[in-house]
């Protein structure tokens, strides 16, 4: 007799919402990005005890309480660092970790450039929408300069920063954008940064409509969105605006060219993902200059932390247990001792 | 031959230049003091600059140890020995040296420009400042040359082994063999170095033997210690060794997550080689991550540990209020220096006690448990383990730069004797809720993620009850407020034991010492001074700050008065007040350095009642 191995039911995206109210505002972004980001846990039926939401403060760090799996919602800023503990200890796991412009950026910008250097095996979702949400409409590190918020009601005198650039800058070895509305590209990078091993960022430009309502909207409004975004695939030439427009580098300047009259998509930048030159000329390319990349910017496989802690940790256990059976008592007796009596 | 002089207690003190090799002189000489059994306390006094300009007196580095035939509790008040290896040495250390007591000069060093690096305007040897003691003038630089001569090293390098002639007069002074440190010597370094150093230590025990230049040499029989297998331990060495034994004995893997500080480095260093005992070392990009890290190392089941000092323990507040919060396991060592700000990194002091009480926003109650001597070190990591992983909670262990860096015998414990307290993680999803407590610690259920059935989210915003879910509601606060602060008074806590004069609430006694942390050996050794002097004084010594031991009122109460040394302006004192209402007084010293028995034994005289004053 035979028996038939137990199947276990395929988890639905259902299985993945948690049984708290969602505390978001009505209309907010992150709404789409928790749902694709279910989605994307059921596609890849990431089992619910092996997944860890890990976030820090501000709104999208709601994230973990709605979530039907383990979850960690932690303090401003401090997300990256519990994370790499908790992943160091038990690499199993699968890490997601949610943060904001603010949280990631600003009072985490250390923590974040750290862990991305280290290339901690995670998922690092940074929502992006220009403004302090929670704390009520104050700007961010991403604000545009020049904008009037409650803090700088004559016009924010700081230089927004360029979060991709920055992530390259570490040497991050996944970076990645997408943007809330684009359900099906994000789910596509989410799938891609769950794929890669090691630290995967992935920026999404997320509208908050309470403060910054339209803050992408020049970009990712059905309007434009053809003519001011470049979706990019690995192997395949940068052609954007219904394939009238094409990327093409000149010198070392990306340029804009329009295909026809003798100009094809052969004669595009061919998008590479593992190529970190390219990535840095395309983390920079931004509107109004450029249309703005979508999708895998940049990916490279290199060693994790979590691996490389935990590979020192079974080479020299191993190496202690070739030379006789690991003492405690020998470690607290020590080499130098003397007998009295 | 000289006689031998046999003396029950030595206190004597190497000082040089941070290049002139004090330390190992001194631990050198602490080792071979150590095998001859017996019993020591060592303090090592070094600047905060690796490499300050050399012959100044922000260079001085000074290693001191006291050994005795009896049970020590303190490296000593003031040497009865110095070597001074220069001018700046001398004049940051003669203030110290017993009046009458034996001061070897390194003479080279002794030049114009000597003085001049050190501020000072007349040579020393010279002038009479000097005539109240026993001044020995060796021409270390010039014998050390011709003991290493031939090896072919420059003059650089035959300066560098000075200090083993130095520590060769030491060992023919007190009688002691040089096999130990030629052994080390020859472990340690390669040729020419091997031989160099070898020939110098040899040179300065026959030069001292040779020239009679000293009265008499000393025996310092042997301290009646307990039977037993004995090794020389450092307070950061004790305490590391163990945070393993701690969470072996816990059943969970160890997670340091550290930022490099002193003088909390060395546990770092030292966990760091411990990777076979299952323990895992982080150093992280600042003080914060470090003990995020270890949270998150906490929530994924081992048992989280991070260690820094006091400038370290004002940028973790938050997060140690979220460990509050979340009611995770974790051990935070604070290896206390000087402060406010970067204060004095290199020296000792106990200020940050209220920090780690208060040092929080919010009602935010930690478990504060403080080491009372370097080998206390050992004992209180694991206990701090075991309250840590008991009632789920954060932990903050406090020793300092005294215990840290100063070293005394040690019994070596047998581990197995030592109780297991082996964590239950929880897996059984039946009815479990994230926040249900044990009906006796309060512990919620540790959960390892990756355990089916049993996901939920924790975070640093008030939980509702049992469910652990995020909750506003005024009553659920109060509520969660008092069950964290009943939750750190159930931690087990031996009551306060009582040495020397008896006292009751009804029949009171006349003077109480109550101390804590590092301060324990210079109090106990002041009131045994003291009582063997006639005066009625007793001493109590808490180890736990929070929760404090159940007696302590009543133990307050029973004598007339109380005072509370210690190396801070007075913060045990008033927390005493607050809790006990009684108006203890606080005896306080904020110089980076320990109290003197001498300091304690005046404190008591101060203090007594004519009736209670000894015939001293």
């Amino acid at each position: 007799m035979t028996t038939e191995p137990v199947q276990k039911p395929l988890l639905t995206k259902k299985d993945y919402m948690s049984d708290q109210i969602i505390r978001w505002c009505p209309g907010c972004g992150d709404y789409a990005i928790l749902a694709q980001a279910q989605t994307v846990f059921a596609e890849l039926q990431i089992p619910r005890e092996n997944l860890v939401v890990v976030s820090g403060i501000g709104c999208s760090s709601r994230f973990p309480y709605y979530v039907s799996s383990y979850g960690f919602h932690t303090i401003h800023g401090r997300a990256p660092t519990v994370a790499t503990g908790l992943k160091t200890v038990n690499p199993e796991l699968s890490v997601w970790l949610v943060t904001g412009d603010g949280d990631a950026l600003s009072i985490g910008g250390n923590h974040t450039a750290h862990v991305l250097r280290r290339n901690v095996d995670l998922q690092i979702l940074l929502i992006n929408n220009r403004i302090y949400g929670l704390t009520k409409g104050q700007y961010s590190p991403t604000s545009e300069h020049g904008k009037k918020t409650k803090s700088t009601p004559l016009g924010s005198v700081d230089h927004p920063m360029m979060p991709l650039a920055f992530a390259l800058g570490c040497d991050a070895s996944f970076v990645a954008r997408s943007v809330d509305i684009f359900t099906k590209d994000q789910r596509d990078v989410l799938r891609a940064a769950y794929e890669h091993r090691g630290a995967a960022f992935v920026e999404i430009y997320q509208n908050c409509n309470i403060f910054n309502d339209g803050a992408w909207d020049q970009l990712v409004d059905k309007t434009v969105r053809d003519e001011r975004c470049l979706f990019l695939t690995h192997g395949k030439p940068m052609v954007y605006a219904g394939g009238k427009k094409g990327i093409r580098l000149q010198g070392l300047r990306p340029t804009i060219i329009e295909l026809g009259d003798g100009l094809t998509a052969d004669d595009c930048l061919v998008h590479d993902e593992t190529d970190p030159y390219l990535a840095a000329i395309l983390a920079r390319m931004d509107y109004p200059e450029f249309p703005v990349p979508m999708g895998v910017i940049h990916r490279k496989e290199r060693p994790t932390f979590d691996a490389e802690m935990n590979e020192q940790l079974v080479e020299a256990k191993a190496a202690a247990e070739a030379k006789g059976p690991i003492d405690l008592q020998a470690l607290v007796t020590g080499r130098e001792t003397w007998t009295v009596g | 031959m000289k006689p031998l002089q046999t003396l029950d207690d030595v206190v004597i003190r190497f000082a040089g230049d941070s290049g002139d090799g004090m330390q190992v002189t001194g631990s050198q000489f602490t080792n071979t003091t150590a095998h001859a059994g017996n019993d020591l306390s060592t303090f090592p006094d070094f600047p905060a600059e690796i490499r300050a300009p050399a012959g100044t007196l922000a260079g001085v580095s000074g290693f001191q140890i006291r050994f005795s035939s009896h049970d020590v509790f303190t490296p000593g008040d003031a040497p009865e020995v110095l070597f001074a290896m220069n001018p700046a040495a001398l004049k940051a250390n003669i203030a110290d040296l017993k009046k009458g007591g034996l001061l070897v000069v390194n003479q080279e060093k002794f030049q114009p420009r000597d003085f001049e690096k050190a501020g000072i305007t007349s040579n020393p040897l010279e002038d009479g400042s000097l005539d109240e003691y026993r001044l020995v003038k060796v021409d270390m630089a010039r014998m050390t040359k011709e003991a290493i001569e031939g090896l072919g090293m420059g003059t650089k390098e035959v300066d560098r082994t000075k200090n083993f002639f130095a520590l060769g007069m030491a060992y023919w002074m007190y009688n002691r063999d040089l096999a130990g440190t030629e052994a080390w010597i020859t472990t340690k370094f390669k040729e020419p170095f091997r031989e160099a150093n070898t020939r110098a230590l040899r040179a300065g025990h026959a030069y001292a033997e040779t020239v009679e230049l000293f009265e008499s040499r000393y025996d310092v029989p042997k301290a009646d210690l307990p039977p037993g297998q004995y090794r020389n331990i450092l307070g950061n060495q004790a305490l590391s060794i163990g945070l393993v034994v701690g969470a072996q004995k816990a059943g969970v893997p160890l997670f340091l997550g550290s930022y490099p500080i002193t003088p909390a480095s060395d546990i770092l260093h030292q966990l760091a080689g411990y990777k076979q005992y299952g323990v895992t070392t982080f150093q992280a990009e600042d003080e914060i991550a470090a003990i995020g890290s270890a949270i998150g190392a906490s929530f994924g089941g081992a048992m989280g540990i991070c260690t820094t000092s006091g400038p370290g323990m004002a940028l973790k507040g938050e997060a140690i209020g979220l460990a509050v919060m979340t009611e995770l396991p974790l051990v935070i060592v604070n290896v206390q220096r000087g402060g406010p700000s970067t204060g004095l990194p290199t020296k000792t002091e106990q200020s940050d006690l209220m920090q780690a009480m208060y040092g929080r926003n919010g009602e935010a109650p930690v478990a504060v448990i403080a080491a009372s001597s370097p080998t206390d070190c050992f004992d209180v990591a694991i206990e701090a383990i075991r309250a840590a992983t008991t009632h789920m909670c954060p932990v903050i262990l406090l020793t300092d730069g005294y215990l840290a860096n100063g070293s005394e015998p040690w019994r070596v414990p047998d581990v197995s004797a030592i109780p297991a307290f082996p964590v239950q993680f929880r897996t059984d999803p039946d009815g479990y809720k994230a926040y249900l407590r044990d009906a006796g610690t309060l512990a919620r259920p540790w959960v390892k993620p990756g355990t089916p059935g049993l996901e939920h989210r924790i975070g640093g915003i008030e939980k509702a009850e049992h469910t652990g879910n995020v909750n506003y509601e005024p009553l659920n606060h109060e509520k969660m407020i008092h069950l964290r602060a009943e939750k750190i008074a159930r931690i087990a806590v031996p009551d306060l034991v009582v040495e020397g004069d008896t006292g009751t609430e009804a029949d009171p006694g006349e003077l109480l010492l109550v101390g804590w942390g590092s301060t324990a050996g210079a109090i106990r050794s002041g009131v045994e001074m003291a009582r063997s002097r006639g005066y009625k004084v007793a001493f109590t010594h808490m180890r736990w700050m929070n929760p404090m031991a159940k007696n302590t009122a009543s133990v307050l109460r029973s004598y007339k008065k109380v005072l509370v040394p210690e190396m801070n302006m007075g913060q045990l004192a008033h927390m005493l007040r607050a809790e006990t209402l009684v108006d203890c007084v606080p005896v306080t010293k904020v110089q980076g350095q320990a109290f003197k028995v001498s300091e304690i034994f005046a404190a008591i005289v101060k203090h007594s009642s004519p009736s209670s004053k000894g015939n001293a």
